[in-house]
């Protein structure tokens, strides 16, 4: 009872100077603990969805550019692919799958990609499981003018089964640009939690002879998605386009394109980092500080304790206790500024890719992180309680008479 | 109960020089006695109490509790003999102005050897006729129930040798009269001995066992 009734009466006394505290280390770890989970699971969220496939064929360019338009329907397509390009890779030996999309247009800024029927009848999207469309709906036909919405998309524009649309030219939105076609919506996507749910998809006939397209590229593809038969014969394909063929570009493997990129921006994590480490810092010098500066006036309430019985040794653990309980409301507080922050972060990068990251999964660092600010909290509190360890007590008390 | 020897102690001065404030060669006190210490302000009086409570350090001599030399004990051994046989009340009550009535005497037991006892420290206020006043802070009391907290965070631990110094020197006569009055009758009661230095006439005819202490501190003597 002792020692948390000192603890308790001594943060009340102090409950400005406790709060503020607390609100820095709140920050700290919040701050913390968000940078490194968006770092993760962005990493992970974006590299598994970028397992689906095994590699991307696509007109010469970056391989970066490449995967991140065909797979994160982000950047312009860099160029077209002949169909005949698409049916070579179709049929060789080490391709398994092999999905042509065409792109070009977009539906009130959701990006139109135009593709075959198998993308949702032969692929997994993740491990075990297929693309499936919602009860009463149906994937569209190849030659006719439907649609199937990804779940996301269809949210937000309020497109249902039955409904109808003018596709927009171009990757952004501009109202002057309409499409006289009209398409009508046969599917609406169960969640993925993958770009394809912010995607209005249609058939690849449907965007290649869309009116005000190019006829001449009536027949290009944007782009090919290929899963291999076997992880060896990428090194091969990557071997005859990328360095003995100039025309097309190969971007294989996949999952290590995306792991390079986030190792390219890994300086802004390590920013940002190191900002939450000095604001833990400067929130374990405000414990102490705080703490120190409220030991005048605490003198005279230890000499009593001191008087009353209490070790010099209670003295000092009371002391440190505090200093860790500032840090204990810091780091509870440190979660609800870490879900709130990871929550925004988490919306803008589904808005803007599609990616979901999954807010509630644990890792290490949510209790690793807590535990580190309340310890560098009690560090700090060990020098204001050496100085409360030192309080004489009976020159404290009263004068000497 | 309380034998003191040779009990020594100085303090350095501003310029630098030793001024000795103790030197007591002999002093004891039977379990149960009630001895009054009559001594003027700077006498060392004050000194005396915090040396045979153990919260200042002698430079020399033995201060005996139940037998046990205070001055001989390290000091968390002294913290624990303080928080198990004695009692101190002081002039300014040294209440904790942050914890509440009934906080300031549990606190003053935790540190004993039964620890906070809820129900006995109610009991204790409540002898000290502040059973209403549990929840009330130190600065809502008056000065008398201030000094009547402190009584009970002194005797709560049914200490066996209470140490009262100038107890009731911020109290007016009346006040003053009722405070001694509960002090030695809750020591007797609790039969703990009782060692009170004052300087207030009023307070020292009270006892029968009255005692100057210019004459058993000869540090005083000497000056003078």
């Amino acid at each position: 009872m002792t020692l948390p009734l000192i603890i308790y009466r001594s943060l009340r006394q102090h409950a400005l100077s406790t709060l503020i505290t607390a609100g820095s280390i709140a920050l700290a770890c919040g701050l913390l603990m968000t940078v490194w989970m968006v770092k993760t699971q962005a990493q992970a969220a974006f590299v598994s969805t970028s397992t689906t496939f095994d590699a991307v064929l696509g007109a010469r360019s970056s391989k970066l550019q490449l995967v991140l338009n065909a797979i994160f329907h982000l950047e312009a397509s860099p160029g077209n692919l002949a169909w005949t390009d698409y049916e070579t890779i179709r049929k060789h030996p080490a391709v398994k799958t092999a999905i042509p999309i065409a792109v070009g247009d977009n539906l009130r800024g959701y990006r139109i990609v135009g593709t075959i029927p198998e993308l949702f009848s032969d692929v997994e999207y993740a491990a075990g499981k297929n693309y499936a469309v919602e009860a009463g709906g149906k994937i569209f036909a190849p030659g006719e003018r439907e649609a199937v919405v990804g779940s996301f998309a269809a949210d937000r524009l309020g497109l249902k089964v039955g409904a109808t649309f003018n596709p927009f030219h171009g990757l952004a939105f501009d109202e002057k640009n309409q499409h006289a076609e009209v398409f009508k919506v046969t599917g609406v996507l169960a969640p993925t939690n993958t770009p394809a749910d912010k995607v209005v998809w249609i058939p690849i006939k449907g965007v290649q002879t869309m009116s005000g397209h190019d006829p001449r590229a009536a027949t290009d593809v944007s782009a090919v998605l290929i899963q291999l038969r076997a992880a060896t014969a990428g090194f091969m394909l990557d071997m005859m386009i990328n360095k003995q063929g100039n025309r097309m570009t190969l971007a294989y493997p996949v999952g290590a394109i995306m792991t390079e990129l986030f190792g390219k921006i890994s300086w802004f994590d390590r920013v940002l980092a190191l900002v939450a480490y000095l604001v833990a810092l400067v929130a374990a010098g405000s414990v102490l500080a705080s703490i120190y500066n409220s030991m005048s006036a605490r003198q005279r309430d230890l000499a009593i304790l001191r008087a009353l019985g209490a070790r010099r040794r209670t003295i000092f653990g009371a002391v440190v206790a505090e200093a860790a309980s500032i840090g204990l409301l810091g780091a509870v507080a440190g979660y609800g500024v870490y879900f709130a922050l990871l929550a925004g972060i988490a919306s803008v990068i589904r808005v803007q890719t599609g990616v979901v990251l999954d807010v509630t999964s644990m890792h290490p660092v949510l209790w690793i992180c807590p535990l580190a600010m309340i310890a560098l909290c009690a560090l700090g509190g060990a020098v204001p309680a050496l100085k409360a360890y030192r309080t004489p007590v009976a020159e404290t008390l009263a004068p000497v008479s | 109960m309380l034998t003191v020897a040779d009990l020594t102690k100085s303090f350095t001065t501003p310029e630098g020089g030793r001024v000795e404030i103790v030197r007591v060669p002999q002093f004891a006190l039977a379990a149960g006695e009630q001895r009054a210490l009559r001594g003027e302000s700077g006498s060392g009086k004050t000194t005396f109490l915090h040396l045979i409570a153990g919260i200042l350090a002698a430079d020399g001599g033995r201060v005996k509790i139940d037998g046990v030399d205070m001055a001989a004990l390290p000091e968390a051994k002294r913290d624990r003999l303080r928080a198990d046989k004695l009692g101190y009340i002081f002039q300014t009550f040294n209440l904790l102005q942050g914890y509440t009535v009934l906080e300031n005497v549990l606190l003053g037991m935790s540190f004993g050897p039964r620890g906070a006892d809820k129900a006995h420290a109610i009991e204790v206020l409540g002898r000290v006729g502040l059973s209403h006043r549990l929840g009330h802070f130190p600065r809502q009391l008056s000065t008398g129930q201030q000094q009547r907290v402190a009584v009970a965070r002194a005797l709560a631990n049914r200490p066996k040798l209470v140490l009262a110094d100038e107890p009731t020197g911020n109290l007016d006569r009346v006040s003053s009269r009722e405070a001694l009055a509960l002090i030695r009758e809750v020591c007797r009661e609790n039969g703990a001995a009782l060692l009170l230095v004052s300087h207030d006439d009023g307070v020292l005819g009270q006892f029968e066992g009255m005692q100057d202490f210019a004459v058993i501190n000869e540090a005083v003597s000497k000056k003078t």
